[in-house]
Parts: structure tokens; C-alpha cells; sequence
């Protein structure tokens, strides 16, 4: 899933600015189960914020409402009143959300309430760990299944680095070093000897590096006959 | 220096290659460039080295701290008549910078590099920086031999005219985790094109020995020049540093115990007790005791089957490499000239 953070309530304020009207928007998928944009922390962000300009003596109107998913324009059209109806849309969904919100309602002025920070999973209660960086061309099928692009501080391809010491990462203590992580993997299932093949330079183009990427299924794709009805 | 290699039998026809080739032990120094743009710097730590090693290995930005390229550290090194090995590390550039790079480096007369992954920005002075990691250092190693050999770029276009003729290096970090992996992950770099490899520091010569076996095993020392790296301990304090906190360096107790009694005249008496000429005094007495481990350290890694030479690390005591190399029987080092090149 998505893991995303909350930004401070400080640079909430300062993102809000002026705004007398202020949506709250959460969302109920992925940070809804990171705990840091569904409906319980729209909640709680709305009324922080609705104190807090009381308190700085600028009273404003702070509401609230989340929707299933903010990625998705449908879902975004149940809200379309409230949204036209503020001076400003505090979203807590992850980027994407903000930008389909930004997208869908172009009328509007949107903001981020989240720093929305990784593809990751939760590992136990309150800890979330990133693992994919989505890199257009998984190569998990050499690695036994852990990711070197995401768990390697320094994606490496062809093995550890001299920094891996103890099982974790030259960078902290707290890491564990993706590559040790692969070769005991392999060496638990007898299939060291797939890390002795060098693996050629990547091709990032897949990746971020490509420029903004975008995928067509043309399997999918309504086309115009089927859309004018069958 | 002829701008044509080919046909005289050499790779890069560096002097660093010529030595090995000929079969001697080799001795390579390293030489921190200047966190600054004086070239001066790197004229009067060559002074200090001139004559004692067979090449110098320029770091590129250490440990993420802005330096003085290698490339234009090397050039000065060059000038001054010293061979550098500039090494390049894969957090700083991608692989059309470091193409790029590797050509202008060849045309100012390097002849050597050493690849390496490059430690994370988050130990230097730019922890926010972008890191680039577009290929590793194997892949480097492959790159570069790539350049050199077939005459391509890492793209598979073919290079007309000159091509960069480098000596290629990796280096290895023998006690690193996991430590069974180790000589894999140097065989690993070895059929990638590495012509030699620089070791991590190496203090515990019984663990270096069961290093080397392995090694011996797998047939690697046939294929590639191996440096053991050595350094000499400046006192117990970084000593005991080194082995807490720099990954793969294994210290035994007995090196830092004789580290340790090298101060013993001024153990007894506190901070504040100490004179400027006790501090003095002592500071000496524990740099004399690090060079002499550092010479037997030499001699003994000299003793070890597959071991090409050694690569000497005085950060910031370049002093030191003269007494080391002396006192290792290593001095003067031999010429090996390079054949006159043969025309078609
Ligand atoms: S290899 Fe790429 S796609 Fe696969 S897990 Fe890693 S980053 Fe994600
Ligand atoms: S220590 Fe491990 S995870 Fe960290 S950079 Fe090196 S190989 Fe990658």
C-alpha cells in the first residue's frame, strides 16, 4: 500500500493560509489503514484546526467529509458540492489524491495534508516498511522475492556492498541491509549460485528516469461501438 | 607517454600494471584531495610519496565529503611525474557522466581506476543530496573494460578513435558481511574485467589468511592482482574506533594492546596532568608504534600466496608511507619500462 505521513499541524496552518472555509478531505483506503488520512484523522485534523484559528483569534470554518478513495473520479464526484463550496481543500489522501482533486476541480485551491512517503507494508503495530519503489520492471524473481532497488540504500544489483555489517545497512544500525537479506534467502532455498550471474546495468527508463509513465490496456479500453451500447 | 597502447602487450601500459605484470610486489599509496581548490596541496603530499609507491590512489570524495576531484587531482599528479589511480564511486555520477568522465581522464594521462560503490551521502557534508546509483561498481568494472577492450560505449554504440586504455580495480572488503559471500562477490568482480583489486584494511592476518584460501580455491589470485590494504594506527583511541564502527575492519586485541603500551609511559596520569610535550611526546611514541605493526603487517600479507602487493592507507599522513615502505624492505621501487610501441 501507499504510507504516508502527517505534515505538522504548523505547516498545515501556513498550506491553509487564509482561507476562511476549509474542506477537510480524507480517504479510505491506504492511509486510512496507515492512520494518517482516513476519516478518524479528518476528523481530528478539522477540529485542530477550527481550535487553533479560534485560538489565534481568525475563527474559520473547518468541515470534514472522506471518501472511499480519492484516486478514483467517481468517488470524488459524491463530494462535489462541498468542495465547490470552500475557499481551500486540505486533502489527506496521498498524492495522488491531491492531484486528482487538484485535476477533477479545477475551480479549487488544493493542498497536501500528508507527506506521502512510500510503497510499503506494516511489519507489526505502528511500524510500516517501504519495499518497492516501482521501478517498471521487477526483478524480484532474481532476488528470492526482496527487493534490491527499495532494500539496497544504494540499489545495487550485484551483490552487498563493503558497508553491510551484523545484517543491517552501513547507513543505520536500524536497517537491515537488503543484500544480507537476499543472500540468506537464497542460501535458505540452495540457490546461491543465482547471485554469481552479473547483472547487466538496469534500464531506469521503466522507471521515474523514463519521465512520467502511463499505461494503456487497449484490452480494456471502451471502445466507442461498445460505448454506444450493444 | 605514447597515446597508443595497443600491440606492446599492456592493457593501459601503466606503471602500476608494468610492476605487477613483471611480478613485482607492488606498493600503492592513497592520497585524500584537498576539501578546497589548491593544487599546492596535492604537490606537496606527492613530495612526500614521489619515489615510494607505483601508483597513488586518488579517493573521490570520501566518505561524501566534497573534495578535489581524482580526475583533476590525478592530472596534477600526472604532471608531477606520479601515477595516480583515480578512484570514481557510483553514488555521484551515472553512466554518461562517467563515460564522459573516463575519456577526458585517459586524454589528461590516467591510466589507472579504481570503481567502488562510494559510501552513502548520509556520512558527508551533503546528507540532502540526490544520490545517483544508475550502476554499480561491477557494472562499472564491466563498463570500463568494455570501453577499453571492445571499443564500445556501456550503450553497445561502437567508440571511434581513441579509446579510454585504463587499468581497471575494485576493491574488496574481506570481513564485510556476509562474510562467506565475500570471495564470491570478488570472483564476481574479477570476471567482470577487474584487473586488480585494493582490499579493505587488513590487521587480523589469520582472518586474511582464510580470505586468501578461499580465494586460492576459487583459482581468483590467477586472474587478478590482489593488494591487501594496510594502514598505520595513529593511536589506540583509533584503534578502537575502527573496529566499533568501520564495517569490515577486524582489529585483534593484541594489535591494540601493543598500541596501548606504546602510551604506557604517560597511562598513569589524567587529562589535565599531561603537558603539550607529554601529549607530544606520546603521540609520537603510538605513531612509531603504528608504522612498525604496519611494516610487519606488510611483510607478513608479502608471505601469503596470491597476495600482488599492497595498498598503503595514511589518510591525512602521507608522512608515514616513507618509513613504511622503507622499513618493509619495499624501497627503491623497481622500473619497469614500457616497451617502445610497435608499429604496424
Ligand atoms: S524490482 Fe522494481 S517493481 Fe519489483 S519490487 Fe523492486 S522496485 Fe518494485
Ligand atoms: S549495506 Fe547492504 S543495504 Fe546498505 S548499501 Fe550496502 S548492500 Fe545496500
Amino acid at each position: 500500500m501507499i504510507v504516508a505521513e502527517q505534515k505538522s499541524l504548523e505547516e498545515i496552518k501556513s498550506l491553509v493560509g487564509n482561507a476562511e472555509k476549509v474542506l477537510v478531505v480524507g480517504c479510505g483506503t491506504c492511509v486510512t489503514v496507515c492512520f494518517a488520512g482516513g476519516a478518524r484523522e479528518a476528523a481530528i485534523v478539522s477540529a485542530s484546526l477550527r481550535m487553533s484559528s479560534k485560538l489565534d483569534g481568525n475563527p474559520k470554518e473547518v468541515t470534514d467529509v472522506t471518501v472511499q478513495r480519492q484516486c478514483e473520479w467517481e468517488y470524488l464526484d459524491e463530494i462535489a458540492a462541498q468542495v465547490e463550496a470552500v475557499d481551500v481543500v486540505l486533502s489527506l489522501g496521498c498524492g495522488i489524491g491531491v492531484q486528482a482533486i487538484a485535476e477533477h476541480f479545477p475551480n479549487t485551491w488544493v493542498v497536501p495534508g500528508l507527506n506521502t512517503t512510500f510503497l510499503g507494508l506494516p511489519t507489526e503495530q505502528g511500524t510500516w516498511v517501504e519495499r518497492c519503489a516501482a521501478c517498471g520492471d521487477c526483478l524480484l524473481g532474481l532476488t528470492g522475492g526482496i527487493c534490491p532497488i527499495a532494500r539496497c540504500s544504494k540499489s545495487l544489483l550485484n551483490g552487498p556492498c563493503g558497508g553491510s555489517i551484523d545484517g543491517h545497512c552501513e547507513i543505520d544500525d536500524e536497517i537491515p541491509c537488503g543484500w544480507q537479506l537476499i543472500y540468506d534467502r537464497l542460501n535458505s532455498k540452495g540457490k546461491l549460485d543465482m547471485l554469481m550471474d552479473i547483472q547487466p546495468p538496469k534500464n531506469w527508463s521503466t522507471s521515474r528516469d523514463g519521465g512520467p509513465r502511463k499505461i494503456v490496456r487497449e484490452d480494456l479500453r471502451l471502445n466507442e461501438k461498445e460505448e454506444s451500447g450493444s | 607517454m605514447t597515446e597508443t597502447i595497443n600491440g606492446n602487450g599492456y592493457l593501459s601500459g601503466s606503471n602500476l600494471e608494468r610492476i605487477l605484470k613483471a611480478g613485482h610486489f607492488a606498493v600503492t599509496a592513497e592520497l585524500g584531495p584537498p576539501q578546497s581548490a589548491d593544487g599546492n596541496v596535492i604537490r606537496h603530499k606527492a613530495g612526500l610519496l614521489k619515489g615510494y609507491c607505483d601508483a597513488v590512489n586518488l579517493t573521490d570524495n570520501q566518505t561524501a565529503i566534497v573534495r578535489m576531484s581524482s580526475i583533476g587531482a590525478g592530472t596534477i599528479l600526472v604532471q608531477e611525474g606520479l601515477e595516480p589511480v583515480i578512484q570514481m564511486v557510483c553514488r555521484d555520477r551515472n553512466r554518461l557522466a562517467m563515460q564522459s568522465d573516463l575519456l577526458g581522464a585517459h586524454a589528461m594521462g590516467i591510466r589507472n581506476l579504481l570503481c567502488l560503490s562510494g559510501d552513502h551521502q548520509v556520512f558527508g557534508n551533503h546528507p540532502g543530496a540526490k544520490n545517483v546509483y544508475d550502476i554499480d561498481s561491477i557494472q562499472m568494472v564491466k563498463m570500463v573494460s568494455d570501453m577499453r577492450d571492445k571499443h564500445i560505449f556501456q550503450c553497445g554504440e561502437e567508440m571511434k578513435g581513441q579509446q579510454p586504455c585504463l587499468f581497471v580495480g575494485a576493491a574488496e572488503s574481506p570481513f564485510a558481511h556476509p562474510i562467506d559471500f565475500r570471495p564470491y562477490r570478488l570472483a564476481k568482480k574479477v570476471k567482470a574485467g577487474a584487473n586488480f583489486i585494493q582490499t579493505q584494511l587488513v590487521y587480523d592476518i589469520n582472518a586474511f589468511n582464510d580470505f586468501m584460501k578461499k580465494v586460492r580455491e576459487l583459482g581468483i589470485h590467477k586472474d587478478t592482482y590482489i593488494l591487501a590494504g594496510v594502514g598505520p594506527l595513529k593511536s589506540p583511541g583509533m584503534a578502537n574506533y575502527m573496529k566499533a564502527n568501520v564495517p569490515g575492519i577486524l582489529i585483534p586485541d593484541e594489535i591494540i594492546e601493543r598500541m596501548k603500551e606504546a602510551g604506557a609511559p604517560w597511562a598513569g596520569k589524567s587529562k589535565d596532568e599531561l603537558t603539550p610535550d607529554d601529549k607530544k611526546a606520546r603521540a609520537e611514541a603510538w605513531k612509531e608504534m603504528g608504522i612498525r605493526i604496519c611494516i610487519e603487517l606488510v611483510k607478513e600479507l608479502r608471505q601469503i600466496e596470491g597476495v600482488a602487493g599492497v595498498h598503503i592507507m595514511a589518510i591525512e599522513w602521507e608522512e608515514a608511507i616513507k618509513p613504511i615502505v622503507e622499513g618493509a624492505g619495499l624501497y627503491p621501487r623497481p622500473v619497469v619500462p614500457l616497451p617502445a610501441p610497435q608499429t604496424a
